[in-house]
C-alpha cells in the first residue's frame, strides 16, 4: 500500500475532475457558492470511501457478471443514508443542492473507482483511495466555487464565512451574473482544465528539450 | 390540460434544457459528441429510455408513496433504470435488430446518464400526473437530442480549428459548450 503515491494521484496526476474528467454534472451545476462546494465535496468523499470499503470487502463474493448491479445497490444505499442525514441536520444544504444529492448515485467517479480500484485491492488501500479521490474532487469543486462566486457574485465564502453573508470583494456593479449561470460553469471549467494541463505538461516539455 | 402539457414540453426542450441549463447528462454530452452520427444515435436511445423510464417509474413512485417509503426512491429508481436498460437491450436485440445495431454501445451507457435519473426524480418531486410524466420524459429526451447534435456538429468543425496548445481537446469543447449554453439562455424568456 503506497500511501503517498495514492494521495498524489488523487490530488494531481489522477485528479478525478481535471485529469479523469469524471463527475462533470455536479462540478458544473452546484459550484456557485463555497458552501455548496464543500458540502458536495464532503458528501461525495464520504460515499466514495464507504462504498469502496464495502465493495472491497465483497470483492471475492460478488460474481463478475452482475458486479455493476451490485455496485449500484451498494452506492445507492450510501447515497440514501447521506441524503437523509443532510436533510435532517443541514436542511439549508439539502435545499441548495436539491436533486444533486440523490444524483450522486450516477456520479461516474464512484462507479469508476469501484470498478477500477476497490474491486481489485485490499480494504485499507480502497478506503485510502476513497479519501484521496474524494479530496481531489473536493479541491476541484472548491476551486470552481471560489472562481465563479468571485466573478459572478463578488463574494468569498458565501453561506459559510462571516455569518453566511461571505466577504464582499468586488462591488455588485462590476460582477458578471453570467458566471453563476450555466454559461459561466462551462467556461470556468474549460479554462481551469486548460490551465491545469499547461502547468502539468510544462515541466515535461522542458525535460524533453 | 393541453396548455399545461405544452408548457412542460417547451420548457423541457428549450427554456429548461436538461443539458444546457440544468447540467444533467454532461458525461454523455461530452463523451459521445465527437461525431454527428453517434450523437444522433445516443440522442435517440436517450429519448427512448427516458420515455419508458418515466412511464415505468410513475406507478412505482405511487406504490412507494402509498406505503410511506419515499426514502427508498433513489435505490428503487436506479434499479428500475438499470434493469430497464438491460431489458430494452435484450428486447431490441430480438425484436428490432436494425435499431439495436444503430444504438450499439450507447444503450448500456445510459444507465449512468444522470439525465434519465434526474427526469424521473423531477417527475416525483413536481408531483406530475401520469400524462405529464410521460410528456416530460419524452420532451426532455428531445431537448437532449437537440443539444447533443448541435454540439457534435460544432465539435466536428472544431477539429480543424487552431487554438492554444493547452486548450486542445476537452477544454475548448467546454468553452464551445459555454457559448451554446449562452444561446439557450436566450430561450429562457419562453418558459411559461
Amino acid at each position: 500500500m503506497n500511501v503517498k503515491k495514492q494521495f498524489w494521484e488523487g490530488l494531481v496526476t489522477q485528479n478525478p475532475v481535471w485529469v479523469q474528467l469524471l463527475g462533470m454534472c455536479p462540478i458544473l451545476a452546484i459550484t456557485t457558492t463555497m458552501f455548496n462546494g464543500i458540502g458536495m465535496g464532503l458528501s461525495v468523499m464520504l460515499i466514495l470511501t464507504c462504498a469502496n470499503v464495502v465493495i472491497s470487502l465483497l470483492r471475492r463474493i460478488i460474481p463478475s457478471k452482475v458486479r455493476i448491479a451490485c455496485y449500484i445497490v451498494v452506492i445507492a444505499s450510501f447515497v440514501t443514508i447521506v441524503d437523509l442525514v443532510v436533510k435532517g441536520f443541514v436542511p439549508a444544504l439539502s435545499e441548495s443542492l436539491g436533486l444533486f444529492i440523490p444524483l450522486i448515485v450516477v456520479n461516474c467517479i464512484i462507479l469508476g473507482r469501484a470498478e477500477g480500484f476497490a474491486s481489485k485491492n485490499t480494504v485499507g488501500a480502497a478506503a485510502w483511495d476513497g479519501i484521496c479521490q474524494g479530496f481531489g474532487n473536493m479541491v476541484a469543486l472548491v476551486a470552481m466555487c471560489i472562481a465563479r462566486e468571485l466573478l459572478g457574485a463578488g463574494t468569498f465564502g458565501a453561506g459559510l464565512l462571516n455569518g453566511g453573508e461571505g466577504y464582499r470583494i468586488l462591488s455588485e456593479d462590476v460582477v458578471a451574473l453570467g458566471m453563476i449561470l450555466p454559461v459561466g460553469g462551462f467556461l470556468t471549467l474549460g479554462i481551469m482544465i486548460a490551465m491545469f494541463q499547461y502547468f502539468v505538461n510544462r515541466p515535461k516539455k522542458e525535460e524533453a528539450n | 390540460m393541453s396548455s399545461q402539457l405544452f408548457s412542460i414540453a417547451v420548457a423541457a426542450i428549450l427554456a429548461n434544457n436538461l443539458i444546457l441549463s440544468q447540467f444533467l447528462g454532461i458525461c454523455p454530452f461530452m463523451g459521445v459528441s465527437k461525431k454527428v452520427d453517434t450523437a444522433l444515435g445516443m440522442g435517440m436511445a436517450v429519448i427512448f429510455v427516458m420515455g419508458v423510464a418515466a412511464t415505468v417509474c410513475y406507478p412505482i413512485n405511487l406504490f412507494l408513496e402509498a406505503n410511506n417509503l419515499q426514502f427508498m426512491q433513489t435505490v428503487a429508481f436506479i434499479l428500475v433504470i438499470a434493469s430497464l436498460v438491460q431489458f430494452v437491450e435484450m428486447f431490441l436485440q430480438k425484436a428490432m435488430p436494425s435499431l439495436y445495431e444503430a444504438l450499439g454501445v450507447f444503450l448500456p451507457l445510459i444507465t449512468t446518464n444522470c439525465a434519465v435519473m434526474g427526469v424521473v426524480l423531477q417527475n416525483a418531486q413536481n408531483k406530475y400526473n401520469f400524462i405529464e410524466s410521460i410528456t416530460y420524459g419524452l420532451t426532455g429526451g428531445i431537448g437532449f437530442l437537440i443539444a447533443i447534435v448541435l454540439f457534435a456538429s460544432l465539435r466536428e468543425r472544431l477539429e480543424f480549428a487552431e487554438c492554444p496548445k493547452s486548450f486542445e481537446g476537452f477544454p475548448i469543447a467546454l468553452v464551445t459548450a459555454s457559448l451554446l449554453a449562452l444561446v439557450f439562455m436566450g430561450f429562457s424568456g419562453l418558459s411559461i
